[in-house]
């Protein structure tokens, strides 16, 4: 009798405690999936202002899961620009998501083949690396799919419904909606940061380097917002590791 | 927009896209134990977020009080430690209603 407690324990247990179950990532996506619904929508406004067809902003957001990267192609296209220009200016915008690969690789349980990797790294963006990251357990591969599911669902349709009916929705309500993706980023960061300083110092440091890029015009003119992402990101994370001695606090945060 | 422009452009933007992300998710997997690297990459996703969020929320909606609304909103949100949708759904509201009070007051 103890035995089959036991065994009906140890069957359910992997699925919820280890990497997560499918259904927990596709709930956990809903918020993001709702998120980039909005932000979308004036993806596919910009795009078709900037000549493609509807199926061709969809065909873009559905390939490229990725805001900042997308709006600067889309740009690209529309001055037909080169091949190199864009595998470069991809690959700068979009290089934050190396980082997020990597530290997400060190959040991933065995579920996570090789095959699994390759595929699921389509659908690695800020907000779901931001949502797994903060996650208390591992991150597994049905996990993960549940998670990027709506969220590229949304994604695309948001495009399609922006480059079909943008002209229509008053400019108020999109400018509302614009703020939700950003309420989502300060969900992630504010909850973590109030209960450990560590954290709450290097993301007020992010805050503040982004903030140079920004304001500073001879930065602003000559550093895309994707690399000034970058360069604030990891500044900020090395004067953590760097100034404060206890580098665990950071995961401590975690548990 | 002229397929014979957007296709070779498309592809070399999506297949850029998935390389960035793919090859170190795959080929990056043994566990980091140096305890500096490690932190390193613990703090990083927070920086990230904090670098998006600030200051280009505050040029979301094209009016600095609207933005501030909302900024101000998910701030309170998320420190009470609201879910992720509330305080998502929480800013855009507080957007909306800083809206129709600027609206009221320059019309007034």
């Amino acid at each position: 009798m103890a035995e089959t407690e036991n065994d009906n324990l140890k069957n359910f247990d992997p699925a919820a405690s280890n990497g997560g179950t499918f259904h927990e990532g596709l709930r956990d996506g809903l918020a993001i999936g709702l998120g980039y619904l909005s932000v979308s929508f004036s993806f596919g406004i910009l795009a078709v202002a900037s000549g493609l067809s509807w199926w061709q902003a969809g065909l873009v957001s559905l390939t490229n899961i990725t805001s900042a990267g997308q709006v600067a192609g889309v740009g690209i296209m529309a001055s037909s620009g080169g091949l190199i220009e864009m595998m470069i200016s991809q690959i700068v915008i979009n290089l934050r998501y190396s980082l997020m690969a990597i530290s997400l690789s060190q959040k991933t349980d065995k579920s996570m083949t090789s095959l699994k990797r390759a595929l699921l790294a389509y659908g690695l963006t800020d907000e779901i690396f931001g949502v797994a990251a903060s996650k208390e357990h591992e991150v597994g591969s049905k996990y993960f799919f549940g998670l990027t599911v709506l969220p590229v669902i949304g994604w695309v349709l948001g495009t399609l419904l922006g480059a079909i009916l943008g002209g229509i929705f008053p400019d108020f309500l999109t400018n509302a909606l614009a703020v939700g993706i950003y309420g989502m980023f300060i969900s992630i960061v504010i909850p973590k940061a109030k209960h450990n300083r560590v954290i709450m110092i290097c993301a007020l440091i992010s805050c503040g380097i982004s903030c140079l890029f920004f304001y500073v015009p001879w930065l602003k003119e000559h550093v895309s917002s994707g690399f000034a992402i970058i360069i604030a990101a990891v500044v900020a994370a090395l004067v953590g590791v760097f100034c404060f001695p206890h580098g665990e606090e950071a995961k401590e945060a975690k548990a | 927009m002229n397929l014979s422009v957007f296709i070779p452009l498309a592809v070399v933007m999506a297949l850029t896209t998935w390389l960035v992300r793919a090859l170190p998710f795959t080929l990056f997997r043994r566990k980091i134990t140096n305890a500096r690297v490690k932190a390193f990459f613990d703090l990083i996703p927070y920086t990230v977020l904090s670098a998006m969020t600030f200051p280009a929320i505050l040029y979301a909606t094209g009016s600095l009080p609207t933005a501030c609304a909302g900024l101000a909103v998910a701030l309170i949100l998320s420190f009470c430690e609201r879910s992720l949708l509330t305080v998502a759904i929480g800013a855009c509201l507080a957007t909306l209603a800083a809206t129709g009070v600027m609206m009221f007051i320059q019309r007034g």
